[in-house]
């Protein structure tokens, strides 16, 4: 499915960018990808950075020198109990927030350096986030939703209208492209937002709980197109705190107290998922 | 992101919410509406306000009499309906008042001592005559007896037949030129030239008559009837004191040397020291226009306020819409800055929605405004100024970017993190 995808997304999107869409194209012959072998820049790049919350007494820790790298095409879980600081990472990964101390870079990219112009484009074209409470804009239909990126990436309005009805079509949506969000289902809103996600070909997709809200089927077909993603070659950062969902990933990390407690592979970067795309788990 | 794609938003956001924004458009509609109609009507009232003046003569001075404290004359533009019956004074006058008379409008008429002064008219008026042809009867609102000159001095210019001449003056001839209005209600459909017409008894020929002026609002321009001098004295006024002279300068410049050539014949004529109070007055159409001009200008500039205040009150409507539509949307613009969107794409939808709000509140006023102009407003033709639509229409969008620009800003300053934590 993958495939009528990546040909018209390559196009307008930046260098690194079309790096990941090539990834993508060999990456669904499975396995055989030496070239993204060590050498390469991370994808994430994340080196002791800590968030710090209010002030005096109130002074919550909610990061204390966090660092890691992650590789193109790896699926990385982040798990953690409430409160261990996995979202306030995520927000930090997804340029939504910045930390208080430490430096954070995305394709080689110094991300805390960057002016507000420049973020805003990364956010653009770099990540796809996901959110855990879907977050797509009320009154317009999901095909508006998954061009709303494009749009503001300045592409054109044809080419955003095939690349978004691709996207959908990539998440089994091709017939609800004129739904609102309220006349979707909360497993369809999800699908909505994975595909706004990716529909400018970032170099990385985070979802923070993006099963959180859902059903157990809906998180079925979530993660089985999540799977499907990876499975393609797209690098994915996701946050849960169940065990099922983090079982998809090739490489879980464990946070408690704003430190990485844990950081274990299940699976190689370049080899076989965990899981079969497609099964349910 | 071009700017076709952020009016998109914009046009998107605002038909989210179609009531508040119609209700918001309604408050600027208001304004300009307002705007462009009162200055309209002022403009209007001013006009017709000019245009009666006009109508009374151009680069002419009116003598009347001046009544110390009497105040049985109206002081308007104009003669009222005055009692001027032979040798009977009215209360009021002072004892050493001298009247107008025949004999100062023939020393003003010298040009020797006044240079500026092209013609004279003595005036008598005879308010309410009865006259009657072939069984009908109508009452003449003013029938006047004056000289031919005074046609062309007060500016009433004859439509069908012809002015009297300076012999029906001399040989008294009951000739008379009748107004539109008495020519419609007594002759209707019938040519009234060569007809006989009886006022108050006696029979006048008709010679002419006027062309229409239109009416002054209460009293009808046209109810007129002008006659000989001396055929108005002999039969309904008597050979009493003049009611006006009615004096036409050379040019619209010599009006003011005429007004004192005016003073000083009629200063020495009638006895009257320097300083002293004089026992007659002069009403000068140039001076009166221009006083009349001036209040009418200041009304109109205190209705223009009045609308400005209500157009800066529908600015003020948008303003607190805006920011109820950003604290509102505070979510979604979390979202859009999550998914991409630059700073200036996020200010800039926010001030197109402003914007096109007080530009369709502003183009749906100058419609209305330019629509209520075509009507009549309280006997007001209103005249609509261009330059009061421009400057409405301007106002209006300058309006939507300036108090637009705060909430949109506010908007666009947001983190991505703060704006999506607020519910």
């Amino acid at each position: 499915m993958t495939g009528p995808v990546s040909g018209p997304m390559t196009g307008p999107v930046s260098g690194p960018v079309s790096g990941t869409a090539s990834g993508t194209a060999s990456g669904t012959a499975s396995g055989t990808a030496p070239d993204r072998a060590g050498g390469e820049v991370p994808v994430l790049d994340v080196r002791e950075v800590t968030k710090v919350y209010g002030a005096g007494e109130a002074r919550v820790r909610a990061l204390a020198g966090v660092s890691f790298t992650v590789r193109r095409g790896d699926f990385v879980a982040i798990m953690g109990a409430s409160g261990s600081g996995k979202s306030t990472l995520m927000n930090i990964l997804g340029c939504l927030d910045i930390p208080t101390s430490g430096r954070y870079l995305v394709d080689g990219t110094d991300v805390v350096a960057l002016d507000d112009r420049q973020q805003a484009m990364l956010r653009n074209q770099k990540i796809g986030f996901v959110f855990q409470s879907f977050n797509l804009i009320p009154r317009m239909t999901a095909l508006a939703n998954v061009e709303l990126p494009l749009a503001y990436g300045g592409v054109a309005a044809g080419v955003r209208r095939a690349r978004a009805l691709a996207a959908l079509e990539q998440v089994g949506l091709a017939d609800r492209v004129r739904h609102e969000p309220n006349e979707l289902s909360g497993g369809q809103q999800q699908r909505v937002a994975v595909a706004r996600a990716l529909v400018t070909a970032p170099s990385l997709l985070l979802a923070d709980e993006p099963t959180g809200n859902l059903d157990t089927a809906s998180t079925a077909d979530v993660l089985r197109i999540l799977d499907r993603l990876n499975a393609g070659g797209r690098t994915i950062v996701l946050i849960t705190h169940e065990d099922d969902v983090a079982a998809h990933a090739r490489r879980v990390i464990r946070l408690v107290d704003g430190h990485i407690v844990e950081d274990r592979r299940q699976a190689p970067v370049d080899g076989p998922p965990p899981r079969p795309a497609g099964s349910t788990g | 992101m071009g700017v076709l794609e952020i009016m998109r938003f914009a046009v998107r956001g605002l038909l989210a919410n179609k009531l508040r924004s119609g209700l918001t458009t309604l408050g600027i509609l208001i304004g300009v509406a307002a705007v462009i109609l009162l200055v309209a009507v002022g403009q209007g009232a001013s006009q017709s306000i000019q245009q009666n003046i006009q109508r009374l003569g151009a680069n002419t001075l009116t003598v009347m009499q001046s009544f110390a404290g009497g105040g049985g004359r109206g002081g308007g533009f104009g003669p009222g309906p005055v009692q001027a019956e032979a040798g009977q004074a009215p209360a009021g006058p002072r004892t050493q008042a001298k009247r107008l008379s025949l004999a100062d409008a023939r020393a003003l008429a010298d040009t020797a001592s006044a240079p500026s002064i092209k013609s004279v008219s003595p005036v008598v008026t005879a308010a309410s005559q009865a006259a009657a042809y072939a069984g009908g009867s109508h009452t003449i609102q003013q029938l006047v007896g004056t000289y031919p000159s005074y046609f062309e001095a007060s500016n009433k210019p004859v439509d069908k037949g012809t002015y009297f001449f300076n012999d029906d003056v001399l040989a008294a001839r009951k000739v008379i030129v009748i107004g539109r209005t008495v020519a419609d209600e007594l002759f209707g459909q019938v040519d009234p030239l060569g007809k006989q017409v009886s006022v108050a008894g006696v029979p006048f020929t008709v010679v002419g008559v006027l062309k229409e002026t239109g009416s002054t609002g209460f009293q009808d321009a046209d109810d007129i009837a002008v006659a000989p001098l001396p055929a108005v004295q002999q039969s309904l006024t008597g050979f009493g004191p003049l009611d006006q002279i009615i004096v036409q300068a050379r040019s619209a410049e010599a009006v003011d040397a005429a007004q004192s050539e005016v003073t000083g014949v009629l200063d020495q004529r009638h006895g009257i020291a320097a300083g002293a109070t004089a026992d007659y007055r002069i009403l000068n159409q140039a001076a009166l226009q221009e006083t009349v001009g001036a209040a009418v200008g200041t009304f109109t500039v205190l209705l223009g306020a009045v609308a400005a205040i209500s157009l800066l009150v529908g600015g003020i409507g948008i303003t607190n819409i805006m920011l109820v539509t950003v604290t509102e949307r505070t979510r979604e613009i979390g979202i859009r800055k999550a998914i991409g969107a630059p700073r200036g794409a996020i200010l800039g939808q926010f001030l197109a929605e402003a914007t096109m709000l007080s530009l369709f509140g502003g183009v749906l006023g100058v419609i209305v405004g330019v629509a209520g102009g075509s009507l009549t407003i309280a006997g007001i033709e209103p005249v609509v100024v261009p330059a009061s639509i421009v400057l409405a229409l301007a106002v209006s969008v300058a309006i939507g970017l300036f108090f637009g620009s705060y909430p949109a800003n506010r908007a666009a300053k947001l983190r991505p993190i703060e704006a999506l934590r607020h519910e």
